[in-house]
């Protein structure tokens, strides 16, 4: 897995060489005590646009890179610049707590919610404590039993999706993961409360369905979501990881094509340069799309609440009548 | 060894174990053809006891080894016969197929293929059928057909089946044989797990019973959604079921993988499934369990 330190977009680099240019530009006009203001100002604005025509025509695979950034936002972060009051609560009831997946009480504006997400390690360590996000089976079962406590009490839940994939591991299997898998499916898929999913990063298949059966779904503009990984994909087409920049084209897994599908309701714009680079901004972009949707369900009644729910899922497929 | 001396010299072939891409599956139009053209004494080697088992033998067990037990992979139309009453069977929903929404690479000329070797024209076939008398709505998959993948036409196919059974108050049955989800659909193949689980919740408001029988293999997206939501889950011996592949697990994890790892025996020992039941008998026994459930509210209230 990469790390923070080394994580380099490669598509960056001809901007990250104007930086470094304006840097020794800067240096050698301070040494020399000469004004090369202009001729930086020059290159900045050369970067700049640099920096818009890279970020409006990214791969689908690009987009890839951006969205497993080790610098990218993870839930624990969105929390601090998205809710207050934040009270973790632990555990499964049958098993142990899972840490790749966080879950439990804040408020959202003044409203009571439940939030649920994937939580990737920030660096090394916390990676390997938090089994870099993907979650066993009774990360997806406390998921489920916070998301009933909400329905208890009427709280609205709110999920964030950022995962590679539920875990694939000997004892993952042994307690039954795809069970776990589409047990949360079906009971966030019923639940009595308004459900909203923001898919901030990775949405790795069957993990990130789990807490993916919304009344809406948002996602940020560079984050992905598929069936399978590009490299899992490029392994079967074409026996080989490496072409894993074709498999994202041929999987249509943007947040754009995803709109197209309608699988997601709204794509959440972010910084230039992906949310790593201002994730205030990316958050306050979050809060507002998550107030507006939270607001329109709230407003529905419950039956009509549900019935749209079925009928959104519901239309989802493409298929011919013959 | 020694059995091996007194191995019959007849002509013999192996059933294999279909891959995605392997050609004819069993039980379907394109094997009745091609059985016609094979001789008569036919002998088939078992693929777990290597024992030789005739034909006709084989036939009569339910493609069940009657050496070792050993359940051979059966297509939906030799499922079907094997198990509802005869001339009960009533196809629905046939007319939906799939399309290729993502004009993924050679997606077409696969279906084209897999439609053309193996008589079907979807990975699943729907209906509603009767066993001993007991009607109920029935959905059986087909491995041979791109492997069993789950894709908008199946998941609409179940979907239509779910809600024709809510609408009709019939229990429902499924017979889950799938790699997972249909990878050349994309992430219209990964919402069939939403929308086949949806359905599959509603049944629940009219207390209709949902019986899931997971035969090998069943994994990735198809266990991971209405395949292991099953008020009862049923599995025949021996089947492969999991939801991540074990090449996966050791990739990722470099454990060692326990013999019987993933299948029937397996999960029933870690809780997931209710029982395992031998191919011979799961007619009945899906009956006993049908009738359990037969009710009337009229009658209760
Ligand atoms: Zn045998």
């Amino acid at each position: 897995m990469a790390n923070g330190s080394n994580y380099s977009l490669d598509f960056e680099k001809p901007l990250k060489e104007l930086e470094k240019r304006i840097e020794e530009i800067r240096i050698f006009a301070e040494e020399k005590q000469i004004d090369m203001s202009e001729e930086i100002r020059r290159i900045e604005e050369k970067a700049k646009n640099l920096r818009e025509e890279i970020y409006r025509n990214l791969t689908p695979w690009q987009k890839v890179q951006i969205a497993r950034h080790p610098k990218r936002p993870t839930f624990l972060e969105y929390i601090d610049l998205i809710f207050t009051a934040f009270v973790e609560l632990h555990g499964d009831r049958l098993f142990r707590d899972d840490p790749a997946l966080v879950g439990g009480l804040a408020y959202f504006d003044e409203i009571p919610v439940t939030i649920i997400g994937q939580q990737k390690g920030r660096d090394t360590k916390e990676n390997i404590y938090r089994n870099f996000g993907m979650p066993h089976p009774e990360g997806y079962r406390k998921a489920v039993r916070l998301m009933k406590q909400a329905e208890k009490f009427g709280r609205p839940v709110i999920t964030f999706v950022d995962v590679a994939g539920a875990f694939p591991g000997k004892e993952a299997e042994e307690r039954g993961q795809g069970e776990a898998v589409a047990k949360a499916i079906m009971e966030m898929a019923a639940l009595t409360v308004p459900t909203v999913v923001v898919v901030t990063g990775e949405g790795g298949s069957g993990g990130a369905l789990a807490i993916g059966t919304g009344d809406r779904v948002l996602m940020l503009e560079h984050a992905y979501y598929s069936v399978i990984s590009p490299e899992g994909c490029a392994s079967i087409l074409w026996k080989d990881a490496a072409e894993a920049p074709r498999a994202a084209e041929v999987l249509h897994l943007t947040a754009k094509d995803l709109l197209g599908f309608k699988v997601i309701d709204e794509i959440i714009p972010e910084p230039l340069g992906g949310a790593h680079t201002n994730p205030e901004q990316t958050a306050t972009a979050i809060k507002e799309a998550l107030r507006r949707n939270l607001r329109e369900l709230m407003a529905l009644d419950l039956k009509e609440l549900l019935a749209r729910r079925y009928q959104k899922f519901r239309a989802i497929g493409r298929y011919i009548e013959e | 060894m020694l059995k091996d001396l007194f191995r019959p010299k007849q002509k013999y072939v192996t059933i294999r174990q279909r891959e995605e891409d392997s050609g004819v599956t069993p039980g379907t139009p394109a094997e009745q053809l091609e059985k016609k053209e094979l001789p008569d004494g036919l002998w088939i080697k078992c693929n777990q006891c290597n024992q030789m088992i005739y034909h006709k033998d084989l036939e009569k067990s339910l493609k069940v080894c009657p050496k070792c037990q050993y359940h051979f992979r059966i297509g939906a139309w030799e499922r079907i016969g094997y198990l509802v009453d005869p001339g009960t069977f009533k196809e629905l929903f046939a007319n939906i197929c799939s399309c290729d929404p993502l004009e993924f690479p050679d997606y077409q000329v696969k279906l084209n293929k897999f439609k053309k070797a193996t008589g079907l024209n979807e990975g699943v076939v729907t209906g509603t059928a009767q066993i001993e008398g007991i009607p109920l709505a029935l959905g059986v998959m087909d491995f041979g057909f791109v492997g069993g993948s789950m894709g908008s036409a199946i998941g609409e196919r179940l979907v239509r089946l779910f809600e024709y059974a809510y609408q009709e108050d019939l229990p429902v049955v499924t017979f889950a044989a799938s790699g997972g989800a249909r990878m050349q659909e994309g992430i219209l193949s990964l919402m069939q797990m939403a929308t086949t689980c949806q359905a599959i919740n509603r049944l629940a408001e009219k207390a209709i019973l949902f019986i899931s029988v997971l035969t090998d293999p069943t994994t990735g997206g198809v266990f991971a959604s209405f395949a292991s939501q099953g008020d009862i889950n049923i599995a025949e011996p021996g089947a492969l079921i999991g939801f991540a592949g074990a090449r996966v697990i050791q990739q990722t994890t470099h454990q060692t993988l326990p013999p019987g790892f993933q299948r029937s025996e397996f999960l029933l020992e870690h809780g997931i499934i209710d029982l395992i039941v031998n191919r011979k008998e799961l007619r009945s026994t899906l009956a006993r369990l049908l009738r359990f459930h037969q009710r009337r509210k009229r009658e209760i209230s």
